[in-house]
């Protein structure tokens, strides 16, 4: 089966927000701070401009209260007599030429008394810089397991590190934009999101409306990778307050610039290793401190540290393990979900350090690794048993030998000899990633979900859940077809309006596939069942029996279902304590790279990618899932850097914050291992974050091995590397 | 409405003769989305880095967001609105296109690598693609999918 | 905005230099057009449009010459297989800028009047000892490249003057060698920059990104010209900090660039053969 809406996008005729053409919208823009902190003094208009053709909002035109409501009302709408960060938006303006918004934009002046920010989350905020309670920490969390003091005092060696990663901006092609207006009283928003419900919630409490005076809509959207799972909800708020105000449609469309420097990215993080390892180099004990830089409103934060912390320790076996986690709030644009959402960054500093540790053991870092991995029965930190049937050590055997690193390594070692300038060297990781929601953030969410027979005898699939590029659309026609036995011609999928569709929650956290996919067999099971037929009905039976349904009752028969957790999945959110996710993909990346000593730059020239991720749904989909993670790790790893100053990005164009082309990267190498997990649509796991948690460390591990130095910081720029290169001088100053 | 008179200009676009009068300050891609309503044509950055606005100009490809519209006149276009969906087959297969939105940039791109297979004497498709960013399929699925068109993979 | 498009040079040098109504000469647009959507006063300003100007196109080839027409672009020149047989550093370096969208339309004259210290084209151009064509209504006139830049994005070129063409002596290279050092393989914008040319006139080196214009690093050529090829890199550090003075910004560090200008050159000067 192609991807559904795959030739609507090749031939250009897929609509995103910025294609939709509405007679006499307006266009608008934001207004934003400039300071990273402070009171707002003054707003002046430029007297040169006609302000009386000018749509004009503020914090005082909200009619409900001004707060984007998400974890926490902290994050305000408009900000009223504070800003605290860089970008922050303060007016709204809209008129129908773009030109002419424009400019009025640059006409305005927002005067902010300045107040000292607080930016660099590894040195503890001073008194003048507190904003949250008194240490401005928006969240703290920690895993206690075992008694790490007692192992650590009697480990035969104590291994510690410090690891550090920067923001990451998602780089999604289609920038931000919604389109909003109101019709027959009902406020509509329509635009490029990931969660059109959280999109929903934050309207009705800002615009003070009913459930059902809102309702928002999912245009095509052009990635996401999380990007678009919080932020969407503050331009939908804009462009409603706009429309409010004009009583005419309007559309905000962020130029790349704007998106850059005002919407979230990755999390920064340090984390602190202290580990200790038996005479064999088995695991004794872990101890790690997680710290992350949240940016000036909560958002996404907690979760994101939760998620972080979870995995931070490994997929390794351990007995006694402590992790501390705390999350700061600090005056840059509030950092949020981007793929991964922290487990990247734990992994990353996981991950390097085990190479670290098997150096100090005397170890090759395949067999550390091959010593502790969990073996069917182990616990995890949180004392989750896992018994998944996956075998994650030949998961890591076959990565080994498909990249061909002992003979690789060989010849790197015959390169390092007889070329002047060029090393090469081998790179590993072995990680995991939770699927669906942390803990039981599932079962908060009661996910619902339905499918409906429509009169001409073709079913509908009716979920919140979006398609952004990751396959949604193909997936749950690829499941609905499958489960009755119907051609994917014959299954719709509603567009996702919540005027529409049932809240089957967010499409973020590798969930959609695994936990609302199963949804989709439910409420396909449920449907066969509201029409009086057999548990085994299929194809033509179905057909009939819907279209009869709705000749004899004038009614489409729809068939419902309700998340449930799967038996014997327990969590303690008190003690952090249980099953944190109903189930594991689990991963074993290897990376070949290659640096020139000349330049310190470092080329990924090959990448092998093997996991296991239960039944694979759709293979194109699944390897492009794999293959567009690595790129955007390897990115991660080794360009992409967010320049700060005060507060605000300054390499905030495309020019100057750097991804992958075609040209960096080598064929990614993908390889699934296939243990069904009998808890997915016919047995699959989630997919889409698990390839972001592995490229990282694999390909800094190689360049570690390829020239002998110790990174412990990304990106590892050319720059970085020449300065630890230097440190470690002496070494290889071979000139031929 | 500031003042610019606009510009008359003439071009063949997919084929076909057009005439339009044109805001000077207009970019090719601007023309093409706002003016003409063929949005097939995709804005990524505004800044020729990403390749999501690709057309072809007398037979090259070309950032549309960084050519003035004025500048096309006399001259050739041609639009992703032009392609033949039938062509596509091998990219669809391939995984070429996951979100989409910077498909029709690559199309453009690669099938003027498809119409010009001398090229890859001297260029690797890699090299020849690194003008169209793509976030979401690692550039594998794009690189398969006109590998396949060529007949150069089975 | 203004915009004129005259179909003939002349008519073009007539409606450049009047100081009420400045023009800006518009090529492949490819370092105009970027200002466009984020700067206002760039699009409020007057264009000359050089693109209905058919005599600037195209290559031309004399006995002593290769002479790059004003609207040139990459592309033309990767394409010219004598170019690549004759300068093969010119086709390396065009095919190093940008990617084939911006090689298809961005032009040499361009990538010289723009000024970048960051510029591809120019190294080159400037190692090979090519002659800036510069034309008004008062006639002609020619100005070495390596004397054209006289600092930050400023050039010889006067407002009532057009670069018309790029001259190239034709000499026999015993070597020539062009390097990028940019943050990524393609479409990318160098953070050091290396032409290096060898001919029966000496030793020529090209420096970019590594001062505020592209710059001949002549007491480089001196060190080459005196005492043969380097033994080491640090070996031509006193005559780089002589030329040479990079600067951190947002792109990379002056440690970084020293040092890495320092090893490219070291190792194109020993390597044979372009
Ligand atoms: C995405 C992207 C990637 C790029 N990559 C590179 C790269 O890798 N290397 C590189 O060197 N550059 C790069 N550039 C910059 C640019 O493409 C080059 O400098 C190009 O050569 C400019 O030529 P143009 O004809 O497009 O210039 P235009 O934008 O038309 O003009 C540039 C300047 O030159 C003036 N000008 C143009 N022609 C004349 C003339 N005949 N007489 C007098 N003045 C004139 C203009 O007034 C203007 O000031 C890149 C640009 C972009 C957008
Ligand atoms: S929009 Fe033109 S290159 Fe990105
Ligand atoms: S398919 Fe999403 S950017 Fe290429």
């Amino acid at each position: 089966m192609e991807r559904i809406e795959g030739l609507a996008k090749l031939t250009g005729r897929e609509r995103y927000v910025d294609d939709l053409q509405v007679d006499g919208a307006l266009w608008g823009m934001t207004v934003r701070s400039r300071a990273p902190r402070g009171r707002i003094r003054e707003i002046r208009f430029d007297p040169a401009v006609d302000w009386s053709e000018i749509v004009v909002v503020d914090h005082r035109d909200i009619p409900g209260a001004n707060e984007v409501l998400l974890i926490e009302p902290d994050q305000p709408v408009l900000a009223a007599e504070r800003v605290r960060h860089v970008h922050e938006p303060v007016l709204l303006l809209a008129h129908p030429s773009r030109e002419v918004v424009r400019r009025a934009a640059h006409a305005i002046e927002i005067e902010v008394d300045p107040e000292p920010p607080y930016l660099d989350v590894s040195v503890p905020p001073r008194p003048d810089q507190l904003q949250r309670g008194e240490d401005n920490v928006f969240k703290r969390l920690r895993i206690e397991k075992g008694d790490v003091d007692t192992a650590l005092a009697r480990a035969a060696r104590v291994v510690e590190g410090e690891y550090r990663t920067g923001a990451q901006e998602h780089v999604y092609i289609e920038t931000q934009g919604m389109l909003a207006w109101e019709e027959n009283g009902v406020v509509f928003i329509k635009g490029s999101l990931q969660c059109p419900y959280y999109v929903h919630k934050a309207a009705i409490r800002a615009l003070g409306r009913e459930p059902d005076g809102v309702r928002i809509v999912q245009a095509a959207t052009g990635g996401g990778f999380g990007g678009k799972e919080e932020y969407p909800s503050m331009i939908a708020l804009h462009a409603a307050l706009l429309t409010l105000a004009a009583d005419r449609p309007v559309k905000i469309v962020y130029d790349r610039g704007e998106d850059m420097e005002a919407t979230t990215k990755r999390h920064p993080a340090i984390v602190r290793h202290r580990t200790g390892v038996d005479a064999d180099g088995r695991l004794v004990a872990q101890d790690i401190d997680v710290v992350m830089d949240g940016g000036a409103y909560v958002t996404l934060s907690p979760v994101v540290l939760s998620r972080g912390i979870i995995h931070a320790s490994g997929p390794y076996r351990c007995e006694n393990v402590r992790i501390h986690g705390r999350v700061m709030l600090t005056n840059s644009p509030p950092h949020g979900a981007f793929r991964g959402f922290g487990a990247p960054q734990t992994h990353f500093a996981n991950e390097r350090h085990m190479d670290v540790v098997a150096a100090a053991a005397g170890l090759d870092p395949i067999e550390l690794r091959r010593r502790n991995l969990l073996l069917d029965g182990d616990e995890t930190a949180t004392g989750q048993r896992i018994v998944d049937g996956v075998d994650r050590i030949a998961l890591l055997d076959q990565a080994v030998d498909l990249s061909g690193w002992r003979e690789k390594e060989a010849a790197h070692a015959e390169l390092a000899r007889t070329d002047p300038w060029l090393r090469r060297g081998m790179g590993l990781a072995c990680f995991h990633h939770g699927a669906g929601f942390t803990g039981s953030g599932e079962v908060m969410l009661a996910s619902r979900l339905d499918v409906a027979g429509l009169p001409d005898g073709r079913v509908e699939v009716r979920s919140a859940n979006i398609e952004m590029g990751q396959g949604t659309l193909t997936i749950f026609t690829a499941i609905a077809a499958a489960r009755l036995g119907l051609a994917p011609s014959e299954v719709a999928i509603a567009e996702a309006d919540t005027g529409r569709v049932p809240n089957s929650g967010p499409t973020v956290a590798s969930r959609t596939a695994m936990i609302v996919g199963r949804l989709v067999e439910e409420a396909c099971d449920d449907l066969r069942l509201r029409l009086g037929l057999p548990a085994d009905a299929r194809g033509e039976e179905i057909r009939q029996a819907v279209r009869e349904h709705a000749r004899a009752t004038g009614e489409e028969t729809v068939g419902r279902a309700e998340y449930e957790p799967p038996r014997g999945v327990l969590w303690d959110d008190a003690t952090y304590r249980g099953d944190a996710y109903a189930a594991y993909g689990w991963g074993a990346y290897v990376a070949e790279v290659e640096v020139d000593l000349r330049t310190w730059a470092t080329r990924v020239v090959d990448f092998v990618a093997v996991q296991d991720v239960g039944t694979v749904l759709h293979r194109t989909l699944a390897a492009g899932q794999v293959q567009g993670g690595v790129a955007q790790g390897i990115g991660w790893a080794l360009m992409e850097e967010c320049r700060w100053k005060d507060g605000a990005m300054q390499n905030a164009q495309l020019t100057n914050y750097i991804v992958p082309t075609s040209f960096d990267l080598p064929p990614i190498r993908v390889h699934f291992g296939e243990t069904p997990w009998p808890g997915g649509p016919m047995g699959a796991k989630g997919l889409g974050e698990l390839p972001i948690d592995g490229p990282a460390p694999a390909v800094v591990n190689a360049v570690a091995r390829a020239i002998g130095v110790a990174p412990t910081e990304i990106p590892l720029t050319p720059e970085r590397l020449m300065d630890l290169d230097r440190r470690a001088e002496g070494r290889h100053a071979r000139i031929a | 409405m500031h003042g610019s008179p606009e510009l008359p200009l003439s071009f063949t676009l997919n084929g076909d003769a057009v005439s339009v009068e044109a805001d000077p300050a207009a970019r090719l891609l601007d023309l093409l989305r706002y003016d003409l309503g063929m949005t097939g044509t995709k804005e990524g950055c505004g800044e020729g880095e990403c390749g999501a606005c690709t057309v072809w100009i007398d037979g090259l490809p070309a950032d549309s967001c960084l050519v003035p519209a004025f500048q096309v006149d006399g001259r050739e276009v041609r639009t992703i609105e032009s392609v033949d969906p039938a062509r596509l087959g091998p990219l669809l297969s391939s995984g070429a296109t996951q979100c989409g939105a910077c498909t029709p940039g690559v199309v453009m791109t690669g099938l003027w690598i498809l119409e010009n297979p001398g090229l890859l004497r001297s260029h690797a498709i890699r090299e020849l693609m690194a003008g169209n960013l793509c976030r979401c399929t690692g550039y594998d699925g794009i690189i398969e999918g006109i590998e396949a068109a060529l007949g150069t993979r089975s | 905005m203004k915009v004129e498009r005259p179909r003939a040079l002349a008519a073009a040098l007539g409606l450049l230099g009047d100081a009420a109504a400045p023009l800006v000469p518009l090529a492949g647009g490819t370092d105009l057009l970027v200002h466009w959507p984020v700067r206002p006063d760039a699009r409020t300003r007057g264009y000359l449009d050089l693109q209905r100007l058919d005599e600037l196109r195209g290559i031309r080839w004399s006995e002593d010459a290769l002479e790059l027409g004003a609207l040139a672009t990459y592309w033309d020149v990767i394409t010219d297989s004598r170019v690549g047989a004759e300068f093969p550093i010119l086709v390396e370096a065009a095919r190093q800028v940008g990617a084939i969208q911006i090689q298809s339309r961005g032009t040499w004259a361009g990538n010289v009047a723009n000024g970048s210290p960051a510029a591809d084209g120019v190294p080159v151009l400037m190692a090979f000892g090519a002659v800036i064509v510069l034309e008004s209504r008062q006639g002609r006139r020619e100005v070495p490249l390596d004397a054209y830049y006289s600092g930050y994005r400023e050039g010889a070129r006067r407002e009532a003057e057009l670069i018309v063409a790029i001259r190239i002596p034709r000499r026999a290279h015993a070597l020539q060698r062009f390097v990028k050092v940019g943050p990524r393989r393609a479409q990318a914008i160098a953070k050091v920059g290396l032409a290096v040319a060898r001919s029966e006139e000496g030793w020529r080196v090209v420096a970019a990104s590594v001062a505020p214009t592209v710059r001949r690093c002549r007491a480089v050529e001196r060190r080459l010209e005196e005492r043969g090829l380097p033994g080491s890199p640090e070996e031509l550090d006193d005559a780089l900090r002589a030329d040479v003075a990079p600067i951190d910004d947002l792109r990379s560090t002056a440690d970084y660039r020293a040092r890495v200008l320092a090893r490219v050159l070291f190792d194109a000067t020993r390597k044979g053969g372009a």
